[in-house]
């Protein structure tokens, strides 16, 4: 049971060793930003298989999260 | 900012320059200056290199003021490459010193004697000259940098074409340089310099030694909104960290995670090797190597979103490249060496070519077989030979859709043969609307809706579904209209559309340096003013709702891994600019 975590910018810090990590059934993001010691308010964008998502969804077993700070560009 | 310049190049005896009190265009500045200007005074019919058309260029209402982030310099003309009115904007020292010697606008204008001789325009407190320097001929835009150092010093601005708009390309930049008198910025997008160099003007030398910084009217009332605007973009997470510590190509992962990042010209919605490239990638190595990882490109930026991107023995390569040429040249052709995509952006900047159209026409080459997807020095001797005109590089410079065209492909992402900049829109929905519509061809800076379908700047629409994206586009395309005439970096809208208090500082600064008393509706009566005469000349230059529209394939292929159409009814297309 794991997930595809990828933390970037000023939160890539926080990615998990090899970009997995191990998942419990019935988490959600929420749970997984505590694993990874990261404070939500730190993150603005949350990808959840390329959808944006929010703190409450449930993840899934491989599932792919990405982790976004407040960025921009163009 | 009370004068015009006009430079008629046509006079006899060679071009001469005429000042004229602003009259009319009172109280316009940039893209608003340089869109009323063509509106008024370019037939919409007329030949974009033949002298009927007029270059304009104008500093924003507030550059050369000590308002914080304004340098903004507009260039308005007929396009070469759309056919439509054109303002194309860039960074540098251009505004400021344009704006401190007090002209509003520089126009030139006529016709070309026959011949090929070359001039030089000198702007300095003293007034213009104008000289003809047929040494100047065909020299790329660092090494005509260099030529006009050793004349005029390292304090002016230099205003440039290189050799792509010597060769009346239709894709050709207009260079302005930066603090360090190095060519890196551009009036890039649809051929600007292609008219500059139709008028037989190398470039013009902006010297404002011995002016003033422009006084507000109201001193006090300035300086603290100036302050609240300047605390209000350090407060923001776009334009007080992302932007100073990683760049504009922070975006490589974001768009890619998203699945909209267009790769392998526009096949599929992600790079499988986007970290080699990414911003956060980029900042390491500058730093690593001893460059510089943040950067304004001109005085009084409180972003600094560039940076200096040298090699592994530390020598200069070039600025920092931006994420549309980090993504035109590296993941659109698959190519995912920074340094030869920071050598291209060298390339671009030298001959005067804009990175976006670049890339996307390498993209297209790399389709039509000309050289495989990933090849790295394939594409750098692609660049060399569009900027040396060989009759492959022709080709090239004319632009991704004329490439398309002469390989008989029909995968030519471009909207009124403009290239797509780098969202794909089956996957940012609302940025595929401002590509449809915007009068100025595919353009991703005319109403930036990835801030809102990805970032979560400003609100949040899905980028995946079709509903809402009208409106967003809408919205933004009035509000971008509106502050390309002020002068302000565009950077600052991931502030102020997060932020009231920091919008309303922006309008407080320009309402001190004015004695005005605009309100929020104001800005947006004046960026739907520009909107309507821009549509007006394009309907004139035969535009209508079917130019409104995205190439048929983005409707028919879907784009992985959402495998996602663009599906935004026509309808919705066609009720943008309902006011």
């Amino acid at each position: 049971m794991a997930l595809t975590v990828k933390c970037y910018a000023t939160l890539a810090e926080h990615s998990p060793p090899e970009g997995e990590t191990p998942h419990a059934e019935g988490h959600t993001v929420a749970d997984l930003l505590a694993e990874l010691r990261i404070d939500p308010a730190e993150v603005k964008v949350i990808f959840v298989n390329g959808l944006h998502a929010g703190l409450d969804q449930p993840l899934r077993d491989g599932d792919r999260v990405g982790l976004f700070p407040a960025v921009g560009g163009g | 900012m009370d004068t015009i310049l006009r430079i008629d190049v046509g006079a006899k005896g060679g071009p001469k320059a005429v000042t004229q009190p602003v009259g009319p265009y009172a109280g316009l500045g940039g893209r608003a200056m340089t869109s009323t200007v063509v509106c008024t005074e370019v037939p919409p019919d007329c030949h974009p290199l033949g002298p009927e058309n007029k270059l304009v260029i104008a500093p924003g209402l507030m550059s050369g003021s000590a308002a914080s982030t304004s340098g903004r310099l507009s260039v308005g003309c007929k396009s070469p490459l759309t056919g439509g009115i054109k303002e194309a904007n860039s960074g540098g020292t251009g505004a400021q010193a344009l704006g401190r010697l007090g002209y509003a606008a520089v126009i030139l204008e006529g016709e070309r004697p026959k011949g090929d001789d070359w001039y030089k325009v000198v702007i300095s407190k003293d007034g213009v000259s104008i000289v003809k320097d047929n040494s100047l001929r065909m020299l790329p835009n660092y090494d005509l940098v260099e030529r006009i150092k050793a004349e005029h010093g390292d304090q002016v601005t230099v205003i440039s074409i290189g050799t792509a708009g010597e060769m009346r390309m239709a894709n050709s930049t207009i260079a302005v340089t930066d603090v360090e008198m190095r060519p890196t910025r551009h009036a890039g997008r649809g051929g600007v310099g292609a008219v500059m160099g139709s008028k037989g003007i190398k470039c013009i030398v902006v010297d404002p030694e011995g002016t003033t910084i422009r006084h507000p009217a109201n001193p006090e009332a300035f300086k603290a909104a100036n302050k609240a605007f300047v605390e209000g973009l350090k407060r923001h997470g776009v334009t007080g960290q992302g932007l100073p510590a990683y760049g504009t190509n922070v975006l490589t992962n974001i768009l890619c995670e998203a699945g909209g990042y267009p790769t392998y010209n526009f096949k599929e919605g992600r790079f499988p090797d986007a970290d080699k490239i990414s911003g956060e990638t980029q900042a390491q190595i500058e730093i690593a190597r001893g460059g510089l990882a943040t950067h304004g490109c001109h005085r009084g930026c409180a972003i600094q979103c560039s940076g200096t991107f040298v090699d592994k023995d530390g020598n200069f390569v070039t600025k920092q490249p931006e994420y549309e040429t980090v993504w035109a040249h590296g993941g659109n052709c698959g190519i995912s060496d920074l340094d030869a995509i920071a050598r291209m952006d060298f390339l671009d900047d030298t001959y005067g070519l804009d990175t976006i159209e670049m890339g996307v026409t390498i993209g297209v080459a790399m389709e039509a077989g000309v050289i495989p997807f990933g090849d790295a020095a394939g594409a750098i001797r692609l660049v060399q030979e569009t900027g040396q005109g060989t009759p492959l590089g022709r080709i090239l410079g004319a632009g991704a859709a004329a490439t398309a065209k002469c390989y008989g492909l029909e995968r030519a992402p471009v909207v009124k043969n403009q290239a797509m900049p780098a969202y794909d829109p089956r996957a940012v929905k609302g940025i595929g609307v401002t590509y449809a519509t915007t009068p100025m061809g595919a353009d991703h800076t005319a109403g930036y809706a990835v801030a809102t379908n990805i970032l979560k700047v400003g609100g949040f629409v899905d980028p995946l579904q079709p509903g809402g994206q009208a409106e967003l586009s809408r919205n933004l395309q009035v509000a971008t209209a509106a502050l390309d005439a002020t002068g302000f970096c565009l950077f600052v809208a991931f502030a102020i559309l997060d932020q009231a208090d920091t919008f309303q500082a922006m309008v407080d600064t320009i309402n001190a340096m004015y004695n005005l008393s605009m309100t929020a509706d104001d800005v947006v009566a004046l960026g739907q003013d520009i909107l309507t005469k821009e549509r007006a000349f394009n309907t004139k230059a035969g535009f209508g709702p079917a130019q409104d529209r995205l190439p048929r394939y983005f409707s028919r292929e879907s784009l992985p891994p959402h495998n996602v159409v663009f599906d935004v009814p026509e309808k919705e297309l066609d009720s943008v600019f309902a006011f």
